[in-house]
């Protein structure tokens, strides 16, 4: 049984802060298929498309009959744990830190064994639930963990290194004028994070929602302008230094393409928004976030973009904001990177048309506020990377990956 | 006029004989502008983005690059700015008479009406009240409204509702008349527009740029420290960035007062 972690306190400052180390990176390209999965949260394994066979690690051909038809499927999760040892000293700089750490072997109930993580209430000749989780490299590793539910599972350390959990951390949501950015406040806060601040621009417009924001215990409300690289790094100044995991809901939605809009003053609105918005947000907080890796319960750990799945294939009817989510999609690959030597995490949420006034006239289904604020969480508290926010999105997914020209042509309607 | 009164204005200025009164607000992210439904276009809000600070960008040298819209900020407003005086001549920032930038000002406090009503319009009962006082307002003036306004905090200043933003201004009858009958250069006010907040439920809607426009006449908005001028002899300088074409430019505004 696993004892609850305790709110951190305030910080020694005699102590130097701990220098985010990472465990090993080398991976095959052919194990970039976990990779995959693991950013999804979905349990993929190679299957022989000949023979049936589930094989582990990722291979070019099937062991059993040698066809090199080896797809990544979806996988059934469940597994026993054969086996288990504990590291108590051992030689990898990242691991010898966070000693003693459990890996044990997992016989698979469709066939392979894999080695993985354990959660510490794992026991030997019991069943596990299987999954592949980033590590602080951002590279996929087996987790195993108990199959039914026990006391205070989420606070397993070695479960919470592989994931961003809002617990006990101090979050900041960038944007609380929209109501994702509300309704996000509301859930990380109810998920246990310490504090949520929450960026509010031009604090001299009233907004909706603004009196429940204000009076709710937690949230603080910050004048933030994500846009306007001062009132970043002024905002950074007070508080990058702790800010955990920073929630990027900048909104800025218009309809239009190219032809049927004069100038560039839209466009230029979007782009200064999203992504010029993003940019500052990243060079303000990024740096402190990437120092700040290992720094005890509290440390940095994730950053998460709201994106508009449009971002993967341009909509015209929307098709400027399309092409300014595109852009911030490019620039959160590159944030990923960087952020990568502090083991933070870059979460994108792609949602489809988000119940709101921008997306009025656009037909259902949409997706709701309190729903992408659910995948939020979620998303932190299983440390994915990818994230499909409501059946449009999802749609789009698989349609992308099925015919991309498809798509263009179905879309330009 | 001799050239010795010149210097002698000139050595009044730097001995504090005349008074330099900023009327100016800092041009700041911070500083609320108009707004507007948000489906229009919409004024670019200023940014100031550094190029370099003595840094690895620039290191001996700070600079910044500033973006903004025509009506930002303490700004002024050329007669092209409202359709009623699109066609007039020479009526763009560029094209405007210099001799226009210096002109004295009246100034009228309507601040205890303003405190009590956020949607207090000036009347043209309210200037003759004042002309009582002070006289006749000449031509070639300005007409400064002061409301305090200024003093407010942000929000309070934009004050926006519901239904839109209470703050003051002229009704349409007394913008007319100060147009027509007195011939006023132009008219200024510390709220966010020349116009009250209410303004486009009037007759005709926004009847400061209508008539003011209209005529040929300009619009000084956002100003402050107008309780530091006299009702009369104040010396207002407000001269506009060149811009081509330009509706509107943010400006300092300056008042020489003698002491």
């Amino acid at each position: 049984m696993i004892e609850p972690i305790k709110p951190p306190g305030r910080k020694n400052p005699l102590l130097r802060t701990r220098l985010p180390t990472a465990p090993p990176r080398p991976r095959s390209r052919k194990s970039h298929g976990f990779t995959r999965a693991a950013a999804e949260g979905r349990f993929m394994l190679q299957c022989c498309e000949a023979c049936g066979t589930f094989c582990y690690p990722a291979r070019e051909a099937c062991p059993s009959c040698l066809s090199s038809g080896l797809a990544f499927v979806d996988a059934p999760r469940r597994g026993t744990l054969l086996s288990e040892t504990t590291a108590r000293v051992p030689s990898d700089v990242y691991f010898r830190e966070r000693a003693p750490w459990r890996a044990g072997l997992i016989k698979m109930d469709c066939g392979p064994i894999i080695i993985a993580h354990l959660h510490a209430d794992c026991v030997e000749t019991a069943a596990v639930l299987m999954s592949f989780q980033l590590d602080k490299s951002g590279q996929a590793v087996a987790f195993a963990r108990p199959e039914g539910e026990t006391p205070n599972m989420a606070d397993d350390r070695q479960w919470r290194e592989l994931t961003a959990d809002p617990k006990f951390r101090r979050v900041l949501v960038t944007n609380g004028r929209s109501v994702v950015g509300q309704e996000a406040a509301m859930a990380l806060k109810a998920a246990g994070a310490k504090t949520v601040f929450v960026g509010i621009a031009e604090p001299w417009r009233p907004f909706p929602g603004e009196s429940a924001l204000r009076g709710h215990e937690g949230i603080e409300i910050v004048a933030l302008d994500a846009a306007d690289e001062k009132s970043v790094n002024d905002l950074a100044a007070d508080i990058g230094g702790k800010v955990d995991i920073l929630v990027n809901t900048t909104e800025y939605v218009r309809a239009g393409g190219l032809l049927d809009r004069r100038g560039t003053s839209v466009m230029r609105d979007e782009i200064d928004q999203a992504y010029l918005g993003f940019v500052n947000l990243a060079q303000g907080f990024g740096p402190a976030m990437r120092m700040r890796g290992a720094d005890g319960v509290n440390n940095a750990a994730a950053w998460v973009n709201v994106l508009s799945v449009y971002a993967l294939a341009n909509w015209p009817a929307f098709g400027a904001y399309s092409a300014s989510q595109a852009a911030c999609l490019s620039l959160s690959h590159c944030l990923r990177a960087e952020l990568r030597p502090g083991g933070v995490k870059v979460v994108n949420l792609f949602t489809g048309p988000v119940d709101n006034e921008w997306f009025q006239t656009v037909p259902p289904p949409k997706v709701a506020p309190r729903a992408v604020a659910s995948a939020i969480v979620s998303a932190l508290k299983n440390g994915l990377e990818d994230v499909y926010v409501g059946d449009v999105a999802e749609e789009i997914r698989q349609r992308l990956a099925a015919n991309p020209k498809a798509l263009e042509r179905e879309l330009d309607r | 006029m001799q050239s010795k009164n010149l210097l002698e204005l000139a050595s009044a200025i730097s001995s504090g004989a005349v008074r330099v009164v900023d009327l100016t607000f800092t041009l700041s992210p911070d500083f609320p502008v108009i707004v507007l439904p948000p489906e229009f276009g919409q004024a670019a809000p200023v940014r100031i983005q550094e190029i370099s600070r003595y840094d690895g960008r620039g290191p001996a040298w700070y600079w910044n690059n500033v973006t903004f819209g025509e009506h930002t900020g303490t700004h002024f407003d050329a007669p092209i700015h409202w359709f009623t005086g699109k066609d007039l001549a020479n009526n763009a920032v560029d094209t405007m008479p210099t001799r226009d930038m210096m002109a004295p000002a009246c100034v009228i406090d309507c601040s205890a009406q303003a405190a009590k009503d956020p949607d207090f319009l000036l009347s043209i009962a309210d200037v003759e009240a004042w002309e009582a006082k002070h006289g006749k307002i000449p031509a070639r003036h300005w007409v400064l409204l002061r409301t305090d306004w200024s003093k407010k905090g942000w929000r309070d200043y934009a004050n926006l509702r519901d239904d839109g933003a209470h703050t003051p201004g002229p009704n349409p009858a007394v913008m007319k008349w100060l147009v027509e009958e007195r011939g006023i250069i132009g008219f200024g006010t510390e709220t966010i527009g020349t116009d009250a907040g209410q303004a486009g439920h009037l007759d005709p809607p926004y009847p400061a740029h209508h008539f003011l426009h209209g005529g040929g006449r300009y619009g000084l908005q956002c100003l402050c420290n107008l309780d530091q001028l006299p009702p009369t002899g104040a010396v207002i300088v407000a001269a506009p960035l060149k811009i081509q074409n330009g509706s509107g430019s943010p400006l300092r505004v300056i008042a020489l007062v003698a002491s």
